[in-house]
């Protein structure tokens, strides 16, 4: 009944979707899998299970509570409220100083131990990261 | 005094906005030629924007404290170099900026289009003025860059060291070339689209354009990456930073459509994907302001956090769009005369196939991008998405991307067949076997990293014969997929063989592994203009009886009174060694990172030779005429 040109449009159009839905499945699905959350000293310690994913731990770096030796970097992050201790070896930012924002990325050891493996870099003197001041504002 | 002129001259610039709109919606009515005086009253406008920017470097050279901008970005002890940058690294002179490219450009494209039809000039003018007032409104609205304080302050509040380099004071307004550029291809598609003058011409003239905001964009993006590479130590040159995807996505439109226009030019068909693809263009050009300038994504970049501006911003793009996809939907015919006559082995489907890749690259880095954001909005759950997600998805389908790069340049237009298969499957075994040999020691994903090595290989080899056969036919495009190979090679063997330690040291104290020594000897202290400089003595030793001597340092700048690292690098053609230094407050440790990065000067190299094809093409249409 159809010419053969319909046809072909039509199974052009069909072709087109199904790509585009696995496409956007397929980008999605990788998404759920990638995705880092973020989460405050306070809500890490209302959990109740530890997860194995990796995790950004936001507050202020506690006052006096760096020490630093030659393997690793111990500090404890505050919101005021809770505070979790951080383990870090890697690279330090230029703005990680006691009392001011930082934020860290890595995996729960369990509810008091964070083992971080990146502390992010900000640029800006003033600048808090915005998760910090919500959570910050919270309170 | 300098204000007050840049004030009016911008007040000035908009009137002459509203002239020229009224004089071509009377000259596009009435005359056959296009009047003389729009293109007077265009260059005025120009030369007030240019007032007004004058203007605002005058007063931050002069340290003028009563004008806001200069308050919040400048200091007195700030070198002059970077007092004249600092004009463009903060909102208000960088949307400036982006007003003086607007109108730089539509001048130039008045001077530029004779050749063209009356109405088709004027129509560009008239989409391109919308934009224009636009931009105007939002300056003098919501950022004025001349707001006056009072009373006026001694001293200002500086400007973020990082920021304060040579690389990043060129970094704005050679992106914004490219950024902006996209907005006379916007303007003239819609211009060509309601004429109905998509055609072979219309390709032809409006491919410099094209062209030319791609090889800005390309050395924009380029200058921002090794800045990134040396200045923020990280010892990397892509982050899947927001805010440099959001520079990559006009990017990889911006080579789509050049592509796509190139096959417009030669056969007619793809009419309405060029037009589609121009639109969004310029919508992920505008995208890219509004996300970085509204505050949504944190970065260097975002210099305030103002809902008004974002907001703004977003309903001006969704006019623009809007009025697009009207003018699209309403006024775009296809020609039906041979359209839809894809043969499966041509050039035409080659580059159709690469679109489609390129387009899912670009919606990968989309979603990536946007969704973070979307997600906040709708559950209040923050995440972030990293480097893995990026990699994931589009590090596969870069195989079948680089080999339809190196096969379909061989075919011809309409219909082909492959000649000399002989020679494209024995340049895949050299290739498959010279992978091999560089992998062959690798423990972890083998597999994944010896194909892709391979096919990065197989194009290299194809278009490195490409030159020796064919000369200087088809050279620029030669030069850039050659460039793009060399570029996915380098990245590549960097990462394999990438060498990374990371310590904390006091000084006197000596780091040992297997590979090498690293022996802190001693800081020096220095003043200098507006910071006191750390440097460190580092002496490497490596296991093979070679040495080397590395000094990073450490800026403390006064005022804003921040500390950053500044990286020493060993650059030669093979390695890159790479050395930054930090400081922890009240700390006897220093935090050291070293690193061996194999081929990183290549990275620079290629993209260079990509925006190089780019370049050759312009000269070549030039020697033609």
């Amino acid at each position: 009944m159809y010419g053969r040109k319909v046809k072909l449009r039509f199974f052009f159009v069909i072709l087109t979707l199904l790509t585009l839905f696995l496409t956007v499945f397929l980008i999605l699905k990788s998404l759920e899998k990638n995705v880092v959350y973020f989460q405050s000293p306070s809500e890490i310690k209302a959990l109740s299970e530890i997860k194995k994913n990796k995790i950004r731990v936001g507050g202020m770096v506690k006052i006096n509570s760096i020490s630093m030796k030659t393997k690793e970097i111990n500090f404890i992050i505050t919101d005021f409220e809770n505070e979790i201790n951080v383990i870090y070896s890697g690279v330090v930012p230029n703005l990680f100083t006691e009392g001011k924002g930082v934020v860290a990325e890595g995996y729960l050891k369990d509810k008091n131990f964070f083992l971080a493996t990146k502390i992010l870099a900000k640029h800006d003197e003033n600048y808090m990261p915005p998760e910090v001041k919500a959570a910050l504002q919270e309170k | 005094m300098f204000s007050l002129i840049g004030y009016y001259s911008l007040v000035f610039g908009l009137l002459f906005s509203f002239l020229i709109v009224l004089l071509s919606i009377k000259n596009f009515r009435d005359k056959n030629i296009l009047n003389d005086k729009i293109i007077s009253l265009t260059f005025f406008q120009l030369f007030f924007v240019i007032m007004s920017f004058l203007g605002l470097i005058a007063s931050f050279i002069n340290s003028d404290f009563s004008n806001e901008t200069v308050f919040n970005h400048s200091h007195t002890t700030k070198p002059l170099f970077y007092k004249i940058s600092g004009t463009w690294g903060n909102h208000e002179g960088s949307l400036l900026l982006w007003l003086l490219v607007l109108t730089l450009f539509i001048f130039i494209f008045l001077l530029r289009s004779k050749d063209q039809t009356k109405q088709y000039r004027i129509l560009t003018l008239l989409f391109q003025q919308i934009i224009i007032i636009g931009f105007f409104i939002f300056i003098i609205k919501t950022s004025n860059p001349f707001n006056y304080i009072f009373p006026v302050p001694k001293e200002g509040l500086g400007l973020n060291p990082i920021l304060q380099d040579p690389a990043l004071a060129i970094h704005p307004p050679i992106l914004y070339l490219g950024y902006v550029g996209s907005s006379i291809i916007f303007s003239s598609t819609l211009a060509a689209t309601s004429l109905g003058y998509i055609s072979r011409e219309w390709a032809k003239h409006i491919k410099k354009w094209v062209l030319v905001s791609w090889i800005f964009l390309t050395f924009g993006i380029l200058l921002g990456s090794i800045w990134a590479y040396y200045e923020l130590g990280w010892g990397g040159f892509w982050f899947w930073d927001p805010v440099e995807n959001v520079s990559l996505m006009p990017w990889l439109a911006l080579t789509t459509l050049f592509h796509c226009i190139l096959v417009l030019e030669k056969r007619l068909i793809l009419t309405s994907w060029v037009i589609i693809l121009s639109i969004s263009t310029f919508a992920l050009s505008m995208c890219g302001t509004f996300l970085v300038r509204s505050g949504i994504l944190n970065s260097v970049h975002t210099f305030a956090n103002d809902p008004e501006r974002g907001l703004f911003i977003l309903i001006f793009l969704f006019c623009l769009i809007f009025l697009a996809l009207f003018i699209f939907f309403f006024f775009h015919r296809v020609q039906n005369k041979d359209t839809n006559s894809f043969f499966w082995l041509s050039k035409e489907t080659s580059i159709l196939i690469n679109n489609w890749f390129m387009m899912y690259f670009l919606s990968v880095v989309l979603i990536g991008t946007v969704y973070p954001i979307f997600l906040e909005v709708l559950s209040s759950e923050k995440i972030s998405v990293g480097p893995p997600f990026y990699n994931k998805l589009i590090i596969p389908f870069l195989i079948p991307f680089l080999f339809a790069m190196a096969i379909g340049p061989k075919l011809k237009w309409i219909k082909s067949n492959l000649e000399n298969k002989l020679f494209l499957i024995i340049f895949f075994i050299i290739s498959l076997f010279l992978s091999i040999s560089i992998t062959r020691n690798l423990n972890s994903s083998f597999l994944i990293n010896t194909v892709l090595i391979a096919s990065a290989f197989y194009l290299f080899l194809i278009t490195l014969r490409d030159f020796v056969i064919n000369k200087f036919k088809n050279l620029s495009q030669t030069i850039a997929h050659f460039g793009f190979s060399l570029l996915i090679l380098s990245i590549l063997l960097n990462n394999i063989f990438s060498t990374e330690i990371i310590t904390n040291l006091k000084i006197g104290e000596t780091f040992r592994s297997e590979k090498f020594n690293i022996n802190f000897e001693k800081i020096e202290q220095q003043n200098k203009q507006n910071f006191r400089s750390i440097t460190g003595k580092f002496n490497i030793k490596n296991s093979n009886g070679t040495s080397e001597v590395l000094n990073p340092e450490l800026r403390i700048y006064n005022q804003p009174n921040i500390v950053t690292s500044e990286a020493d690098i060993k650059m030669n053609m093979f390695t890159d060694k790479f050395m930054t230094m930090n400081l922890v407050q009240n700390q006897e440790h220093f935090n050291i990172r070293y690193q061996v990065k194999p081929f990183m000067i290549w990275i620079w190299i290629s993209v260079m030779l990509i925006s190089f094809g780019g370049i050759i093409t312009f000269f070549k249409k030039k020697y033609e005429k």
